[in-house]
């Protein structure tokens, strides 16, 4: 750095790439004194009128507020106050048009001028050579210093950075055409100027200060060269003229050759720059305690009368200024809010001067005639030469207008300083600049909803894990408490044991002490009991209960005739209604059973009893009771040699009458085996009531 | 007191691409005008021609489009490409060989591409190669300066052959082409390629009529006109300076090294610098905007490789001249060039 301060001082220069030479129209407003308009009748101070946040309003509608009294209060490092630019009374705190390319509003306090325009107690700091740099720079905080060149950064952050800074640069080129406002500062308070130079630098402690002033402005070099001609570390350094030279990180590279880091500031490399109106401004401050209520403004353009420059309150509207200098509006004029190449239009004559405001150009009808409609690009180049930044302007502006915005990024969008030369020189009309806003934009609001987005998503994931990190310790929870549980019924498993014995023994007393009556009330248990043991003493009571059973069932079916029908008929169903019919299906199935297993021991009994009876019966009713018995035999040994018949009976019984033996169904099938010892059973038992029945009739004929 | 919005910069450049058009068909005229002292209003007649061709042939695609026809034939790019190509066609070929080239210029390399400013190739050139692959009699058919001939060429003649294909006495192009000693002359050019390939050295060469005798110096002089022309645009800053030097440069050193090398093999630097197309290409064909690269690296890879395939083209390969094909196969690679020749962005 000593030797980069050595070369600096031998007067070398660096050149920056491109830039463009459009024409000056300083001279328009580059002679005369700098004025004092009238005081206006109301002032509108915005709040927020820089980079960094907007600072709470710290009075209310209604109060009387003197000149210079601060009107909100910072209380975060980003925040800058703003004071009353004149006495009077507060009217009104509301949204305001701001001084900015969106014509947005912002809270803005309104302020009635009095007149008298009284100043506020004030209290300059004139010994801060000797008091702490927090101390000055709380000074520079409280009085609302900006930067005056551009953005509005607040000047007391630049100037507390914890880095080394090698080199300070006052930066007076002021490379916009038609602005003349640093010139008329620099030839008018050129030792003012110094003097905040000499403030900014004892904060910084760079080792060289450089005040850089375009070749365009000679009278402002000499007032400059002459009032910092004591100062071993303040060098005037004259550059060439040329637009953007003025641009921070142009004049880093013109004066030092070094380039600003990418996303980085000039403190990265030991660098502070500073516009002369700070520096100025800061003198203010620190030595009269002056607050910045005014600045230096250009009015000039072909429209107005008196172009020139004005010592404008912050807070002005633009209509009271410009009818202070002789305004005369041409029909569809424009007014633009800083130069021609990266001012922007204002569209309303309320919009207040705000602290970046350094120039309010009104142009005449043909002065800045406006571009005609965009034609095809050409590819000339031209834009390429020009671009400062050594980017590929055309390239940007085919993806910005595609829409590729990786692309665009990829070909350094963000480098852009939008300092307009590549759409001044281009032929055929492309607003570029517009192009790469939009682009930007867009690109910005995307990362933001990105950003959104993966926050969501991130909370979504912690959401899922916590729900599965409670149901990991809800189950544990349960285990554990299950664990307990068991183990508490370990402990008592004894008595539990008990319990169970005693239970077990009751149910076996039950048991033995059941009889005939137990099994009347639950006659299939008993069946199936029996069935187990077919041989046991206990048949004969079965055989007693199945007869009853018959006997009852013989009540509630029918005759003899419908008995005959649907032991032997399988042909003349036809005839018979759907009920009779499923009634002589269930009989004759019941017949069947009968003889399934239970068999031949049964029948043989039935048989003997017939035999017994056979006396008195007559010859027919014999013969009835012959063939039934015979059917029932058969039957059953159709039964024995097919075990699916059985399986038949059922979906007959429940299903389609007419159709009784094809509705085996495939499915059933492989139920059927289990089915069919089920029903065995049950067969059994119906064929014993069947037989039952018959004899009984037999009897009853008797 | 309300005002009108409008986005920055709100100043621009007064210099519209109309006027970039115009100015590079103005910086023509020096080389117009020699060539025409040389070889007879031929060559206006062919520039009307091609004009006339390559204006009605944009405006009918800008109507099959459904675009402004008027604004945008007001962009002079439709008469640039219709000069370029008039000039580059021989004098005295006849009139549908420039009218075909003009249509195929405009509709096929420039408006079927999507117009102004969309195009891959040069339209000119493309214009130019499809004529010299489909006529390529006509094509080369290159008069020797009028004092030379045996049988004048008057306007009527002229105007004849271009209309009809045979002068008013009755000549055809290729009988006028002969000179007062029955010699069939070409151009320097066309002339040393095939004395070349006859095993003739270049000394014995430089001693044939064409040179001794005012071919060579007419050309000489054309190419003296279009650098003059090439100048004034640099001037201008109407064309950037890195094609035409880039182009001129390696050509020179290309054919210092051959001609070094074997001086009886190969043209001297002179004759490839100043015959043929080389400055009418370096300054007005090369620095076609469109069609050429953009970068500052790139444009010097460009006119570099531009110019490494008109020598190859010329030295080795089936044409006496090779720009139309050294400049189509330059425009192929532009993407690439400027994909890789992108600058070092400010900070990065």
């Amino acid at each position: 750095m000593d030797s980069l301060i050595k070369t600096i001082k031998s007067g070398y220069l660096w050149r920056f790439p491109g830039g463009v030479h459009p024409p000056q129209k300083k001279s328009l407003s580059q002679t005369g004194q700098i004025k004092r308009p009238e005081l206006a009748s109301k002032y509108y101070v915005s709040l927020k009128q820089h980079i960094g946040q907007q600072a709470e309003a710290c009075v209310q509608v209604g109060d009387k507020v003197k000149k210079g009294q601060m009107l909100s209060r910072a209380d975060t490092a980003m925040q800058l106050p703003v004071h009353a630019p004149t006495s009077g009374i507060v009217t009104d705190i509301r949204e305001h048009i701001l001084a900015h390319p969106s014509g947005l509003g912002e809270q803005t306090i309104i302020i009635e001028a009095d007149g008298s325009d009284e100043w506020c107690q004030r209290e300059g700091l004139d010994n801060y050579q000797q008091l702490p740099p927090a101390q000055i720079l709380d000074k520079i905080k409280s009085l609302g210093v900006a930067g005056l060149g551009g953005a509005g950064f607040p000047t007391h952050i630049k100037n507390s950075r914890p880095e080394a800074i090698e080199l300070l640069i006052i930066n007076g080129a002021e490379c916009e055409p038609y602005i003349t406002a640093d010139d008329a500062l620099m030839r008018e308070h050129a030792a003012d100027i110094v003097a905040g130079i000499n403030i900014l630098n004892h904060l910084l402690e760079a080792k060289l200060v450089v005040i850089a002033i375009e070749d365009n402005k000679p009278e402002a070099i000499k007032a400059m060269e002459l009032a910092s001609a004591d100062e071993k570390d303040i060098i005037v350094r004259v550059v060439p003229t040329k637009y953007p030279t003025g641009g921070e990180k142009q004049l880093i590279q013109v004066l030092t050759g070094k380039e600003v880091p990418s996303g980085g500031i000039p403190a990265d490399i030991g660098i502070v720059m500073q516009n002369v109106a700070t520096a100025y401004s800061t003198y203010r401050a620190v030595i009269h305690g002056e607050p910045l209520i005014e600045r230096v403004v250009t009015l000039t353009g072909e429209s107005i009368s008196q172009a020139g420059n004005y010592w404008v309150r912050i807070g002005t509207p633009v209509a009271h200024i410009l009818t202070q200098a002789g305004y005369n509006q041409p029909a569809e004029g424009r007014l633009i809010m800083g130069g021609p190449m990266m001012g922007f239009s204002i569209h309303s004559p309320l919009t207040p001067v705000s602290k970046i405001t350094n120039c309010l150009l009104a142009p005449a009808m043909n002065e800045l005639p406006d571009p005609a409609d965009e034609q095809a690009c050409i590819r000339c180049g031209y834009c390429a030469d020009a671009c400062p930044a050594s980017l590929l302007p055309q390239q940007l502006y085919w993806h910005s207008k595609a829409r590729e915005y990786e692309k665009a990024q990829h070909f350094d969008l963000f480098d852009c300083i939008e300092c307009g030369a590549c759409a001044y020189v281009c032929p055929s009309e492309i607003p570029l600049v517009q192009y790469y806003r939009v682009a930007k934009a867009n690109i910005r609001q995307q990362a933001a909803e990105n950003e959104k987005a993966e926050k969501a998503k991130e909370r979504f994931n912690q959401r899922q894990l916590r729900l599965e990190e409670e149901k990991q310790a809800r189950i544990e929870k349960q285990r554990l408490a299950a664990e307990k549980r068991k183990q508490t019924m370990q402990e008592d498993a004894s008595a539990k044991d008990k319990i169970a014995q005693a239970l077990a023994r009751a149910q076996a007393q039950k048991a033995s002490r059941s009889t005939d009556q137990a099994k009347e009330q639950a006659p299939a248990q008993s069946t199936i009991a029996s069935d187990s043991k077919n041989n046991s003493p206990k048949s004969a009571a079965q055989a007693a209960i199945a007869r009853a059973k018959a006997k009852k069932a013989a009540a509630q079916k029918a005759d003899n005739e419908a008995m005959q029908s649907a032991a032997d008929t399988d042909q003349s169903d036809i005839e018979k209604t759907a009920k009779e019919k499923a009634q002589a299906a269930i009989a004759r199935a019941k017949a069947k059973k009968a003889a399934a297993q239970k068999a031949d021991n049964e029948a043989m009994q039935s048989a003997a009893d017939t035999k017994q009876s056979d006396t008195g019966k007559t010859a027919k009713e014999k013969a009835q009771a012959a063939i039934a018995r015979a059917k029932a035999k058969k039957a059953a040994a159709q039964k024995v040699d097919n075990g699916e018949h059985a399986n038949v009976v059922e979906p007959i019984e429940q299903s389609d009458p007419k159709t009784p033996e094809p509705t085996v169904d495939k499915p059933a099938s492989g139920e059927t085996n289990q089915m069919s010892q089920q029903d065995d059973k049950s067969q059994r038992i119906k064929a014993a009531i069947a037989k039952a029945k018959a004899k009984r009739k037999q009897l009853g004929g008797d | 007191m309300n005002f009108k919005i409008a986005s920055s910069p709100h100043t621009h450049v007064r210099r519209k691409t109309p006027a970039v058009m115009l100015f590079v068909a103005i910086a023509c005229l020096p080389g117009i005008a020699v060539q025409t002292w040389y070889f007879g209003i031929g060559t206006l007649v062919q520039i009307c021609l091609a004009i006339l061709a390559a204006v009605a042939a944009e405006a009918a695609c800008l109507k099959m489009r459904q675009r402004s026809v008027l604004p945008r034939l007001k962009d002079n790019s439709a008469l640039l490409t219709g000069l370029l190509l008039g000039i580059s066609v021989p004098p005295l070929a006849q009139w549908w060989v420039v009218v075909i080239g003009a249509i195929f210029a405009i509709v096929i390399a420039k408006q079927i591409y999507g117009g102004l400013g969309q195009n891959l190739f040069n339209p000119a050139m493309v214009g130019y190669v499809v004529l010299l692959v489909s006529f390529p009699l006509s094509m080369t058919l290159w008069v020797p300066p009028l004092s030379l001939v045996e049988y004048p060429v008057t306007v009527q003649d002229t105007l004849m052959l271009i209309f009809t294909g045979y002068s008013e006495t009755g000549f055809s192009l290729a009988q006028l082409r002969v000179d007062l000693d029955g010699y069939t002359m070409a151009t320097p050019l066309d002339t040393v390629k095939t004395a070349l390939t006859n095993q003739q050295t270049y000394q014995e060469i430089l001693n044939q009529k064409v040179f001794s005798e005012g071919t060579g110096i007419a050309w000489f002089e054309v190419n003296l006109a279009y650098l003059l022309g090439g100048l004034f645009l640099l001037q201008q800053k109407i064309i950037n300076w890195r094609i035409p030097v880039a182009f001129l440069l390696t050509l020179t050193l290309f054919s210092f090294i051959l001609h070094s090398a074997s001086p009886d093999g190969s043209a001297s630097t002179i004759l490839h610098l100043f015959s043929g197309a080389t400055m009418f290409a370096a300054f007005f064909i090369l620095t076609d905007p469109v069609s050429a690269s953009t970068t500052a690296k790139g444009r010097l890879i460009y006119g570099a490789l531009v110019a490494v395939l008109v020598f190859l083209i010329r030295n080795f390969g089936g044409y006496p001249e090779g720009i139309a094909f050294a400049v189509l196969l330059a425009n192929m690679a532009v993407p690439l060039i400027d994909y890789y020749s992108q600058p070092k962005t400010y900070g990065k």
